[in-house]
């Protein structure tokens, strides 16, 4: 009788050896107070981002409650919810770069990709962030993707040749 | 081998700028093609090294040639072919090359970045390993004095310690310039089973980078100054928190700490001492408030990073409800060398009130920008003018901006104040972490403001009701403000809700919040009654209010007619075109075709 | 007590000499002064976020920086604070100028009108226009539940929920989410109350200020059953609701309003009104039975009560290794309604159908619990409409009953009788001791004078006792416990598990306190939380209803001794199994949309 009104979803079941991953990591901090932070952050770096599944096992795991793990993962801006793109656009909106018209370089890099800040192009190829500081202010404004810096990017119309690289 | 005075005994040294910076600029290939062509030519008594922060970023990749009895060569803008040639030049033949060098123009003696104008005045005593030694060999760390300080306070007491540090005058980096040793102080009279410190690498002011480049330049100094911190107040763990966003930072200080620990520099019983002392690295996740010290806390106790009122202070309840003691890198990057040196040879530096050097990010409209270090009580004029050499283009200075999010602009007429922590907030602003911005007639006032609180607005917790709906509101106002809709009872407005957000916010973050509006509000009040007033930017930037004309150098090409989405040019081939201002949305797209700068913004 | 420390601090002027740990909030109040609060719920909420309370002061003639809040603002020696000049009158003006200027400030169609607390605030600090327009939080109303209804629009992100939900329940429901202006409190990837793993027991709502957590409402749904002349309505009233009903009219918290209570349901027109404690009486003699059995035949154990659906939810999610212990039993609400349509319903020869059970809870988590799937007898539902204290109080000022002037009356028979076993099953520990007093009468084969469990009074969280009774003869030690609040229910089950206890039965309630302190209660402000603790009056309410019954052991019910007679035979009878009880299961919550896997 115990059983017949249990949820059969499935949603709880998975092969995916990466949590198998996860899980290793997060046995390996189980006595480091404060984990929490750490564990978000593998299960982003091993995932990309944070998805209902994986938030569902890391809570599972750790016993800390859904809505807190969300609140936290909500909370700072490294974390993300939805999938990110292939390439990541970052554009640097430091004071250095901005009083040197950053804000131009993220309008041309919003308006070559058609999405808004922190939007995914539909194609998945970049996800844009406006950025902090990326520390090259002496080369102001600007401009990372994944690990290249544009530097010195007063002129903006170089802009759509540097995103055609990363179309290939 | 690098020796005490930081010069090495026979060879050449050859180090590669590798900060953040140098490595963006290109100095990875740099950096192997001098080794590859090193070894392939078979060259002995040459150390190539990885190193810090230079200093001037705008000349990255640097590459700088120590040889004995010799002045040091800079070169500059190095790049793999030319790294190929100083090799084959300078390390194979003794042939210097001067076209590489920063100053061509000089004929009898070539210059090295040290002759520059930017550093006549500086004083590098934060920063004086960056630069020079290799950030991931703990031995050229101990070879220029490493860990002496801490060998010298482990043979003291720990009220003996803190005696240093408050006679010192040593004032916290981090932006609040309270006095260390006081800090110390309260934690260390508090009985508890466990106190911690902690590292506060956070740096989150959008225009500083003076700790990231410590951090990478310069690990162990930290490492050191947190030991000897935890012995004077009785803590036995550490925490770095260091942003998510210094990949190279959080590298190198592991790093050392490995070292540390190999050489029981760190762990169990240091220096055969009865002091044990261990460092763990946390790392940020991207939340600006997370450099509060409670949201700092918070944070590391795995929680959302929302700052907790104040009093308790973390010093009597802080980590885990235990007493700690943040302090930031630069703070802490002075103290083993104020333990070696004792605290008078700290006080002959900067002023009365504010002993030691300050490091700046000198940054914006500046020539020279970068990281700088100079005396406390140096004026503002010396820094920029001295330092980074005024505006770039002719253009006239307007303001710096210290303090980032949570300072204020500074006016020609405050350039010649001595830079301290009180003077700067006696003229409204503060030191903040260091971050220093330069503004010339081409930035918007009101427009800087908005971009500030742009930021804090962005940054803030959401836990108290003046920040972070306060802040909103007054976002909400500037933008009023630069699009030309406010009214002067909106500015009185949003001065009465910058004032109440100061009074009453929970945490610094919201305290400090409106700085950048009553600054700028105080100093520039005829730009934002011009705004206001007149809908008019008088520096040209906010694009609502600004049209876009066609001058008399037209000469009737049509391009600009056919560029233009709205069909808003009109006009006859071969004659001056005229635009139609009702149609015009102001998308600038004339102005970029236009051949023959006929088109103006104003 | 004099052995406190104490410390001399003066308020606007007046010296007041208080207890070193006390706030200016308090020291204030001992000083007479008022100050205003919005976030503050002592004990539970302390985190100074909505900065209403702010003062000045200064210590030993130093002013302090800033206006500090004086909710968390620890009194020392020789501090001089101010709460009425014109900065602090600004300032709080202005902060809650800001709260508004975010809020959906409709309070002539708000759930709380009249019982808002920032609606108080704003009337009493003369809040008369707002100087902001710009965005508002956005967010959908979540009534999916049957429960609880979320509305973003009307929360000030105080956080007293928050603080409730992860603290004193240990849940962690609702918590903040993002961050600066966009902050909400809300459930994981604003998931709807319903697809979580929220246990309804409403101490947010009972926590929050405003009207952004309330009860789903089917006053309606009961009007129109009333109004349906094919329709026999009948109401059950749990016992905690008397202790609280008489705060909607302004009564003390704590006033006892049994016979007002019936006659004003009889005035709105209910056709019969009787009274939970009946089935509570039933729930003993069926629970009691059940642990005998299972002591005396090697059962499982402990055996833990089954009567609040919060702990059932609660036990059904995060512990489903104790479904076995739960006691099989209904609840008192759905054995009430179970009864109703069959033995009532036969005796009176009315057909089931158009009966319409309709329940008085102090609770939230009944209205879900009425609705479970499993608790019907036969294609019928045992309850129909599951009301609160504070909806019952509602209908009877929409019936324009002048409550305080009513007669006390009778409920009806044959299931409005009850002991003052039933009384008590409010209060935490009530439930174990109305069962004691029927198993040691049973096991001793005596009538005990002695019935009063004082061990397990009380508003301790987990409360213990060994008693010793006479099994098959033998003197045999009987390891109980009690507690209160999901959080206390995971501790005792977490001390089971690892070995470290061995009881042989547990009463677990949702809420701390039990059922007096239940989600659907009246609510009761945080300043008047401040004097007094509803917890500790209304129990007392039940405890002194209780003394002056003269039945007060449940198997001496003569309606419950009827109705074994007449019809279920025997306790735990093959009839009674039927009705009477019921089976758990585990739950999953947070389920991906159906075809949304995210990995
Ligand atoms: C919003 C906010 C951000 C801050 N960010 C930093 C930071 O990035 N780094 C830092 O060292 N201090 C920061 N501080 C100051 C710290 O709270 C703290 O005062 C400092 O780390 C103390 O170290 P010190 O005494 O050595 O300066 C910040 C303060 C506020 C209010
Ligand atoms: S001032 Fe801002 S950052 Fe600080 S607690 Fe309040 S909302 Fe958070
Ligand atoms: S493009 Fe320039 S020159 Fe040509 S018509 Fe337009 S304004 Fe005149
Ligand atoms: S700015 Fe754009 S809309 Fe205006 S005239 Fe030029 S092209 Fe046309
Ligand atoms: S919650 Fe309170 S203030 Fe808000 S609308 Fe309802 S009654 Fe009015
Ligand atoms: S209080 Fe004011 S708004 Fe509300 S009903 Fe009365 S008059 Fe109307
Ligand atoms: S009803 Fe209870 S469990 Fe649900 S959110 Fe509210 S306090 Fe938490
Ligand atoms: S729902 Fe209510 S208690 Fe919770 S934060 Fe919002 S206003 Fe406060
Ligand atoms: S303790 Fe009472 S009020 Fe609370 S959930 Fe259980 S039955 Fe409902
Ligand atoms: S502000 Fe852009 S790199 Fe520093
Ligand atoms: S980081 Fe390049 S010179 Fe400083
Ligand atoms: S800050 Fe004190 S009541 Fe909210």
């Amino acid at each position: 009788m115990q059983n017949d009104c249990a949820c059969n979803c499935g949603c709880n079941k998975t092969d995916d050896p990466r949590f198998a991953e996860l899980k290793t990591f997060i046995d390996s901090v189980k006595e480091v107070k404060g984990n929490t932070m750490a564990v978000l952050q593998e299960a982003q770096h091993i995932f990309g981002y944070l998805p209902l599944e994986v938030q569902r096992y890391i809570s599972e795991e750790t016993g800390v409650s859904m809505a807190e793990l969300y609140g936290i993962a909500t909370f700072y801006s490294q974390f993300a919810i939805t999938p990110r793109g292939k390439h990541h656009v970052g554009i640097c909106l430091g004071t250095a770069c901005y009083v040197k018209g950053a804000q131009k370089v993220l309008d041309k890099v919003l308006q070559e990709l058609d999405v808004n800040v922190g939007g995914t192009t539909p194609d998945s190829l970049f996800t844009v962030d406006a950025t902090r500081c990326l520390g090259c202010c002496g080369l102001a404004p600007v401009m990372m993707i994944d690990d290249d810096v544009y530097a010195n990017l007063d002129d903006t119309d170089v802009i759509p040749g540097i995103l055609e690289k990363y179309r290939g | 081998m690098i020796n005490a005075n930081g010069l090495n005994n026979e060879g050449y040294r050859v180090v590669v700028g590798m900060a953040t910076c140098g490595i963006s600029a290109g100095a990875k290939p740099v950096l192997e093609t001098l080794q590859k062509e090193t070894e392939a030519k078979g060259l002995k008594n040459v150390e190539i090294k990885p190193t810090g922060c230079i200093g001037m970023c705008t000349y990255e990749p640097i590459v700088e040639i120590f040889e004995p009895g010799k002045k040091k060569v800079t070169y500059i803008h190095v790049d793999a072919d030319k790294a190929a040639r100083i090799v084959s030049e300078h390390l194979a033949k003794g042939q210097a090359l001067p076209e590489y060098t920063v100053d061509t123009t000089a004929t009898d003696e070539m210059k090295n970045i040290n002759d520059l104008q930017f550093y006549a005045k500086q004083k590098r005593v934060v920063l004086r390993n960056c630069g020079l030694i290799n950030p991931e060999d703990i031995e050229e760390y101990i070879a220029v004095g490493g860990y002496e300080g801490l060998k010298k306070a482990l043979s003291m007491t720990p009220a003996e310690v803190i005696d240093v540090i408050k006679a010192s005058g040593l004032r916290g980096r981090g932006g609040g310039g309270f006095p260390t040793g006081q800090k110390w102080s309260f934690a260390a009279v508090n009985e508890a089973d466990q106190k911690y410190i902690i590292c506060n690498a956070d740096e989150g002011d959008p225009g500083a980078f003076m700790d990231r480049s410590l951090l990478e330049g310069d690990p162990h100094a930290i490492l050191e100054a947190m030991a000897i911190g935890g012995y004077a107040i009785g803590a036995t763990k550490g925490f770095i928190y260091v942003r998510a966003e210094y990949p190279i930072a959080v590298k190198r200080l592991k790093i050392a700490i490995d070292q540390a620990k190999a050489k029981n520099y760190m762990g169990a019983k240091i220096f055969n001492s009865n002091f044990d002392f261990d460092i763990e690295i946390r790392l940020g996740a991207g939340a600006f408030v997370c450099g509060e010290e409670t949201a700092l806390i918070a944070s590391i106790e795995g929680e959302r990073g929302m700052s907790r009122n104040k009093p308790p202070f973390p010093a009597n309840k802080g980590l885990w409800g235990k007493p700690t003691i943040i302090n930031n890198v630069e703070t802490l990057a002075n103290i083993p060398q104020i333990m070696v040196n004792g605290a008078d040879w700290f006080k002959s530096f900067g002023t009365e009130k504010s002993p030691g050097t300050k490091v700046f990010a000198l940054a914006g409209k500046i020539n020279n920008g970068g990281l700088v270090e100079v005396p406390m009580g140096i004026t503002l004029r010396e820094v920029i003018y001295d330092v980074g050499g005024g505006c770039p283009n002719d253009r006239a200075f307007k303001a710096v901006q210290t303090g980032g999010p949570s300072g204020g602009c500074i006016t020609t007429a405050s350039l010649e104040t001595p830079i301290d922590f009180d003077n700067l907030v006696a003229l409204g602003s503060m030191m903040g972490s260091g971050g220093m911005v330069v503004m010339d007639e081409d930035n918007c006032m009101p427009d800087i403001a908005r971009f500030f609180l742009d930021f804090t607005v962005d940054e803030s917790c959401g836990k108290c009701t003046p920040c972070r709906e306060g802040t909103k509101r007054m976002l909400e106002l500037l933008d009023k403000i630069t699009t030309g809709k406010a009214t002067q009872q909106d500015l009185n407005t949003l001065g009465d809700l910058a004032e109440n957000i100061k009074l009453t916010s929970l945490c610094g973050l919201g305290q400090t919040a409106p700085n950048p509006v009553l600054s700028t509000m105080k100093h520039f009040r005829d730009e934002y009654d011009a705004h206001v007033n007149e809908q008019k930017c008088p520096a040209g930037v906010c694009t609502a209010l600004l049209n876009y004309f066609i001058t008399e150098k037209c000469i009737g090409c049509t391009k600009c007619a056919k560029s233009c989405p709205t069909n808003a040019i009109t006009g006859t081939v071969k004659e001056r075109h005229v635009i139609d201002q009702d149609k015009c949305i102001k998308c600038g797209a004339c102005m970029t075709d236009c051949k023959f700068d006929a088109i103006i913004r104003k | 007590m004099d052995n406190v420390e104490k410390v001399n601090v003066t308020i606007n002027g007046i010296a007041v000499s208080v207890p070193k740990d006390y706030t200016v909030l308090l020291a204030a109040r001992a000083a007479g002064i008022d100050i205003p609060t919005l976030c503050y719920l002592k004990d539970i909420n302390e985190i100074a976020a909505c900065r209403i309370c702010v003062v000045e002061a200064d210590i030993k003639g130093v002013p302090m920086r800033n206006l500090p809040a004086s909710c968390v603002l620890q009194v020392q020696d020789g501090m001089n604070v101010r709460t009425n000049t014109p900065r602090v009158r600004k300032a709080v003006r202005q902060n809650l100028e800001l709260i508004l200027a975010n809020h959906n400030r409709e309070c002539l169609t708000c759930r709380r009108n009249g019982t808002c607390e920032l609606q108080k605030l704003c009337d009493e600090m003369g809040i008369t226009d707002i100087p902001y327009e710009g965005a508002k939080r956005e967010g959908a109303i979540d009534d999916l539940s049957w429960s609880i209804v979320r509305d973003p629009s009307k929360c000030i992100l105080c956080g007293r929920c928050v603080s409730v939900c992860q603290n004193v329940q240990g849940l962690g429901v609702l918590a903040f989410t993002k961050r600066g202006f966009n902050t909400e409190v809300a459930p994981a990837f604003d998931f709807s109350m319903r697809d979580v793993d929220c246990v309804y027991c409403g101490q947010c709502i009972n926590a929050c200020p405003v009207a952004a957590l309330r009860e789903r409402s089917y006053i309606d749904d009961v009007w129109a059953a009333i109004d349906d002349p094919e329709k026999f309505v009948v109401v059950q009233t749990a016992p905690a609701v008397r202790a609280s009903l008489g705060e909607e009219f302004g009564l003390p918290v704590g006033t006892p309003v049994t016979g007002k209570m019936v006659a004003a349901l009889k005035r709105i027109g209910f056709d019969r009104v009787f009274d939970t404690n009946f089935s509570a009486d039933l729930t003993i003699m069926e629970e009691g039975t059940e642990f005998l059995n299972r002591v005396k035949t090697g059962g499982v154990l402990p055996m833990i009560t089954s009567c609040s659906p919060g702990w059932i939810r609660f036990c059904e999610m995060h512990y489903p290794e104790f479904l076995d212990n739960l006691s099989t039993c209904k609840s008192p609400q759905q054995m009430f309604g179970a009864i109703v349509k069959s033995y009532y319903a036969e005796k009176f020869n009315i057909d089931p159908k158009k009966i319409v059970c309709v329940s008085i809870m102090p609770c939230t988590s009944k209205k879900t619990e009425a609705n479970r799937p499993e608790m019907e007898v036969d294609g019928i539902r045992d309850v129909d409409i599951s009301l609160t204290t504070r909806e019952l109080g509602d209908m009877i000022k929409q019936a324009r009953i002048n409550f305080n002037a009513l007669p006390d009356e009778d409920t009806d028979s044959i299931l409005g009788d009850y002991t003052g076993a039933a009384v008590i099953f409010g209060a935490t520990g009530g439930v174990m001791e109305a069962a004691l007093r029927t198993v040691a009468d049973i096991l001793t084969g005596e009538n005990l004078q002695d019935i009063e469990y004082k061990a397990v009074r009380g508003i301790e969280g987990v409360k213990e006792a060994t008693l010793t009774l006479p099994i098959d003869g033998k003197p045999t030690d009987v390891n109980i416990a009690v507690c209160s609040s999901t959080a206390n229910a995971a501790k005792v089950l977490d001390s089971v598990k690892a070995g470290e206890k061995n009881y042989h039965f547990i009463e677990v309630m949702a809420c701390p306190g039990g059922c007096v302190h239940g989600g659907g209660q009246s609510h009761v402000s945080a300043k008047d939380r401040l004097d007094v603790d509803p917890k500790v009056n209304r129990a007392n309410a039940l405890y002194s209803e209780d003394e002056r019954l003269t039945l007060r052991k449940s198997h001496d019910n003569p309606e419950v001794q009827q109705l074994y007679k007449d019809y279920l035979e025997a306790p735990n009878s093959h009839k009674a199994h039927k009705l009477l009880h019921t089976h758990y299961c585990k739950r999953e919550v947070y389920c991906p949309p159906e075809g949304e896997a995210t990995v």
